[in-house]
């Protein structure tokens, strides 16, 4: 991009306000230091933030995209997509769902999802729909008078510097992994979490996140503090669909669990998984990861269905003593969709506990594979983690993998692994059937049954929601 | 209730029903006996619709409608169950969720609403009684981890609630003690009713003793060969099968 018209959109921009302009602007495809310093004033960010953005991006140029994953797509071409949009234009969306296509719509119906929330959904034009720009949380007057701050992270810079600057990259430092370190340079928006000492958080907090636009790189940056003592409860993603083309996503949480503290972390993600053919799709390179210091307590539960490829392991660091660690997780993968997708638990503080339960679905000719990483450190004496690993295999053209990586370098520490990997049957199938059950009720109920352990982790209509998307993402795969 | 005429099927390229012809009438019990390879197990699937059993020739008509042109689950709604030899494991579904699931698809085909979840609760808890088994079974997965006799007597309970107009029991016999023996008779003879036939497909006379048969059929080489009343049972129990085959061959 030229220095020349990157100054003078930078300038216009800023004569327009950045907050108050509701038109979309995008950025031009291609990412260099100039397109960093321009996410950065356009957000009107302090120099810290700026330098630390420069100082990721220049990581970022030095590393290559890691390619250890058990996925296959085809090279993304990082100089065309565009690092920054806000909000498009009401003009250029559908004006109502009869422009929106049919089948996306049927989905929405089969869910059971309001109308107004289909509407925001398919990104028709109404108020309440942005991308990257997070949008005005409700609740934050009950929330604020509990001391709780939610707010998107790009308000937090401006409002809470301090708490941003501390811990902001102390969980995942910009230079992590390739994607950690392209999402520290652009990251757009996300959500930012503060929890005071000893305050149970009044609700469970959740956001949607929308990706509207297409060819958008979709960079979100989460920041979750749990001060001393303190519980939370976030709830991420939804469970509709999303319409969109290949689109690169890379996210990056960061939890922070201080003594004493609990984070529970939910997510329901159903992006795009591309059409029964595998085309398009969105590709998802997710960093996920929390600090656990003495006594606190963070765990991870995810339901997977979405995205042509998803790479994503949210882990949990036990720093301090008698922390606890845990992941539950169920990912389904259809038609061509391919998952690469556990966790890490890495045990540092004595008698630290974690607990692993990973479910498998694969359908179609979908590859599902987990990967998942225990270690004991030397110092970390009396600690202990359980791991089960459990795959289901829908037809014969699926695969299911299990990488796990085990390093336990105290003598004192436990370390459990059980993993099995079976198969709807078609005896089983057949039991239904003659007992009056159809196929896609029958092959519903037997994967609801498999992840009946992640589903108790999830807040309750969550779980109900979650089933239905299981079920409603298995259709057609069993013929 | 029940006529099949000249039933020919196929498994696997491999001929094991040769001209079979059975009439049921509702209010019967027929016995059906047979050494092993004799058909006895297939002529069940092949009722029941299992998928890959294929019918090469013959028809069969359940209450005059044509049986073999119905979906698995569809003579699951219209009253047709089979007690199964081995039933397979369902993990992670429970018994009352799948219990529930069927009798709804049943009565949802007669048009009725799904059943009341506390009623229903209380009819189940009501079989696991009279199929004495505890009633922690009704949370537990679907024959997960049950002993052979605790999923007999799971299939029984299942015949038990959903009330089947024709109900074929594949050996449910086999392998049971004899207090489970007692318990299954007990079950079927609940279930005898003018109104609902019932077909025992069994290797020994002992659960005649229990149950006792309108009509004893003996089937080798994939037809009936022989057919009478309870006398039958009680012959073969005494000379075998042997002078059967001789006899027809």
């Amino acid at each position: 991009m030229a220095q020349e018209s990157l100054d003078h959109l930078i300038r216009t921009e800023y004569a327009a306000g950045f907050t108050t302009d509701i038109e979309s602007d995008t950025l031009p495809p291609g990412l260099d230091e100039e397109v960093v310093a321009f996410i950065s004033s356009k957000k009107n960010e302090p120099d810290w933030l700026r330098a630390w953005r420069l100082e990721a991006y220049r990581g970022w140029r030095q590393m290559t995209e890691p390619a250890w994953a058990q996925v296959g797509y085809p090279q993304i071409d990082f100089d065309a997509v565009s690092y920054y949009s806000s909000p498009k234009a009401m003009a250029d969306r559908p004006q109502s769902l009869d422009e929106v296509d049919p089948e996306l719509l049927a989905t929405y119906e089969k869910l059971g999802i309001p109308l107004h929330e289909q509407e925001a959904l398919a990104g028709v034009a109404v108020d309440a729909v942005f991308d990257s720009v997070s949008v005005a949380t409700t609740f934050r007057h009950k929330l604020a008078e509990a001391g709780v701050i939610f707010c998107p992270i790009s308000e937090a810079v401006q409002t809470h510097p301090e708490l941003v600057r501390k811990y902001l990259g102390s969980v995942v430092p910009p230079r992590d992994n390739f994607y950690a370190a392209l999402n520290s340079a652009v990251f757009s928006d996300g959500s930012f979490v503060y929890i005071p000492k000893g305050v149970r958080c009044p609700m469970e907090l959740s956001t949607y996140f929308r990706i509207n636009e297409a060819k958008t790189g979709q960079f979100e940056r989460t920041l979750i503090i749990a001060d001393e003592g303190s519980y939370v409860s976030y709830l991420e993603g939804c469970t509709a669909p999303m319409r969109d083309e290949n689109q690169l996503h890379a996210a990056v949480v960061e939890l922070v669990a201080l003594d004493n503290a609990q984070i529970k972390y939910s997510t329901v993600q159903n992006w795009y998984p591309g059409d029964a053919e595998g085309r398009g799709g969105i590709y998802n390179f997710v960093t996920k990861r929390g600090v656990a210091h003495t006594n606190a307590h963070i765990s991870w539960t995810q339901v997977e269905t979405g995205s042509a490829v998803t790479w994503k392991y949210p882990s949990v660091i036990l720093r301090g003593d008698n922390s606890i660690g845990e992941f539950y997780s169920v990912a389904l993968t259809n038609n061509f969709q391919q998952a690469d997708t556990g966790t890490k638990m890495i045990h540092i503080g004595n008698n630290t506990r974690s607990t692993i339960i990973s479910k498998g679905i694969s359908a179609g000719r979908s590859s599902n594979a987990y990967r998942g990483l225990v270690r004991m450190s030397p110092r970390s004496s009396g600690s202990r983690n359980y791991t089960q690993c459990d795959s289901l295999l829908i037809g014969d053209r699926c695969a299911a993998h299990t990488f796990p990586y085990i390093e336990s370098r105290n003598p004192s520490a436990v370390v459990e692994h059980e993993a099995t990997t079976s198969k709807v049957s078609d005896d089983q199938l057949y039991l239904c059937q003659q007992r009056g059950i159809d196929t896609e009720k029958a092959v519903s109920m037997i994967v609801n049954g498999f992840c009946k352990e992640v589903f108790k982790e999830l807040p309750m209509e969550f779980a109900v929601e979650a089933g239905k998307l299981l079920e409603v993402s298995l259709e057609g795969s069993v013929g | 209730m029940l006529s099949i005429e000249n039933l020919r099927a196929t498994v696997a390229g491999k001929d094991i029903l040769n001209g079979l012809s059975l009439q049921v009438k509702a209010g019967e019990v027929h016995a059906i006996m047979g050494p092993n390879g004799s058909g006895k197990s297939t002529l069940g699937h092949v009722l029941a619709g299992r998928p890959g059993y294929e019918v090469t020739a013959g028809s069969v008509a359940f209450n005059g409608v044509d049986l073999l042109a119905m979906e698995t689950e569809e003579r699951a709604r219209e009253g047709l169950f089979l007690a199964f030899q081995y039933p397979v494991e369902i993990p992670g579904v429970s018994n009352m969720e799948f219990l529930k699931a069927a009798v709804d698809a049943v009565r949802a085909q007669r048009g009725e609403p799904p059943v009341d979840s506390v009623a229903f609760l209380k009819q189940a808890r009501a079989v696991c009684e009279q199929v004495s088994l505890d009633q922690s079974f009704l949370r537990r997965g679907v024959n997960e981890g049950f002993s052979g006799g605790e999923k007999k007597r799971n299939e029984l309970m299942q015949m038990l609630l959903l009330e089947p107009r024709l109900a074929i029991l594949d050996e449910t016999d086999s392998g049971l003690d004899i207090d489970a023996l007692q318990v299954v008779a007990d079950g079927v003879n609940h279930l005898r009713d003018p109104e609902r036939a019932i077909v025992l497909v069994t290797h020994y006379q002992r659960l005649l003793n229990h149950i006792e048969p309108d009509f004893v059929h003996v089937l080798a080489g994939g037809r009936i060969v022989k057919s009478g009343d309870k006398s039958l049972a009680l012959e073969l129990e005494a000379k075998g099968y042997g002078w059967l085959e001789e006899e027809v061959a």
